[in-house]
């Protein structure tokens, strides 16, 4: 079993083991799935913020903070347990595009060249994880939702909102992954 | 922090009621994890239409999820402690959905994360991803302050 989960998961996995998400919550907690809420949720637990939309208890609302707590937990497990921090099985055609990118191969699950600590703060890794972040956060809340509560939970009630919001993360990254990364990892 | 206040009053945190949403946000953890959804690798791939696999992870992810919201409303199901089930879904603002979607778009293939793997690649050991949680705090402040003027 454990040799079983600690391989390569085709995508006919995973994905209905993230969709069992949907009645996960609903069933066990009568909850609509979704995570970018933690962020609010965080703000207002822990900064002295004098805008609205920080000014509600957050406390009835800690079971979030509670489901994203399990996701470190959880990942923790993964890679110590199930070996999950191996190399992802891209394709060779993927490969190819990282290399002519001048990425070295990938060993695993993320690439050195924006993760490793000694590049902490190199040009690309402050604009593709600080200011990215910035851009994720701003975002999902713009939106209200991420790919958890748009994507999975949203269009899972057919929910017209959610899709227009699907439609923009898509348009959003197929542009920048597209005209921006390339030159981000030449930095 | 009280553990031990009645059911049903609000402003206060049960851990034990907790609990339940830890266990399944560890579920989630491993998914993502495995199923290398928080890899950047992987989310490149799929902006760049270099491998089937994201499409088809997204793709059974909704299905299982249309297929269960169908369930639910089919056979009327209950959640566990007996309360109608809350199926409403979030309001449609146009350029709110849409602007921050594409914001939000431009953010996960910077990254290569969205909020959830954020904190899984966290418990991965990657701690350069602090920078991306600081970052997404950041823009969350921003947000929350801007509001008022943005048009949603």
């Amino acid at each position: 079993m454990i040799e079983f989960l600690s391989q390569s998961w085709p995508w006919y996995v995973t994905g209905p083991l993230l969709g069992l998400m949907v009645p996960l919550l609903l069933v066990l907690g009568n909850k609509q799935f979704g995570v970018s809420s933690s962020l609010q949720h965080i703000c207002a637990a822990t900064m002295p913020l004098k805008a609205n939309y920080f000014r509600y208890n957050w406390r009835d609302q800690a079971w979030n903070l509670a489901l994203v707590a399990g996701v470190i937990a959880g990942a923790v497990l993964a890679v110590v347990l199930l070996d999950g921090n191996s190399a992802p099985a891209i394709t060779d055609r993927a490969q190819d595009l990282f290399a002519s990118w001048g990425l070295a191969a990938a060993d695993s699950l993320q690439p050195v060249e924006l993760f490793a600590l000694s590049n902490l703060f190199s040009v690309r890794t402050l604009v593709a994880l600080l200011f990215g972040g910035f851009l994720v956060g701003f975002g999902a809340r713009y939106a209200g939702g991420c790919t958890s509560g748009h994507a999975v939970m949203g269009l899972s009630l057919l929910n017209l909102g959610s899709l227009v919001s699907v439609i923009g993360f898509f348009i959003g990254g197929l542009l920048v992954s597209h005209l921006v990364v390339p030159f981000i990892m030449a930095l | 922090m009280s553990s031990t206040t009645t059911a049903g009053t609000t402003g206060t945190i049960r851990l034990g009621a907790l609990l339940k949403f830890f266990v399944i946000g560890v579920y989630f953890g491993i998914v993502l994890i495995k199923g290398e959804v928080i890899s950047w690798f992987r989310i490149q791939e799929m902006f760049h239409f270099r491998s089937f696999y994201m499409y088809g992870v997204l793709g059974s992810a909704v299905a299982v999820g249309v297929l269960s919201v169908a369930l639910i409303k089919a056979f009327n199901l209950r959640a566990v402690d007996g309360a109608q089930i809350k199926l409403a879904g979030k309001p449609f603002n146009r350029i709110g959905n849409l602007a921050g979607g594409i914001i939000f778009g431009f953010g996960w293939a910077l990254t290569g994360a969205c909020p959830g793997p954020l904190y899984a690649l966290l418990g991965a050991g990657y701690w350069a991803v602090l920078l991306a949680v600081a970052g997404a705090l950041a823009g969350t402040v921003a947000y929350g302050y801007l509001k008022p003027s943005l048009p949603h």
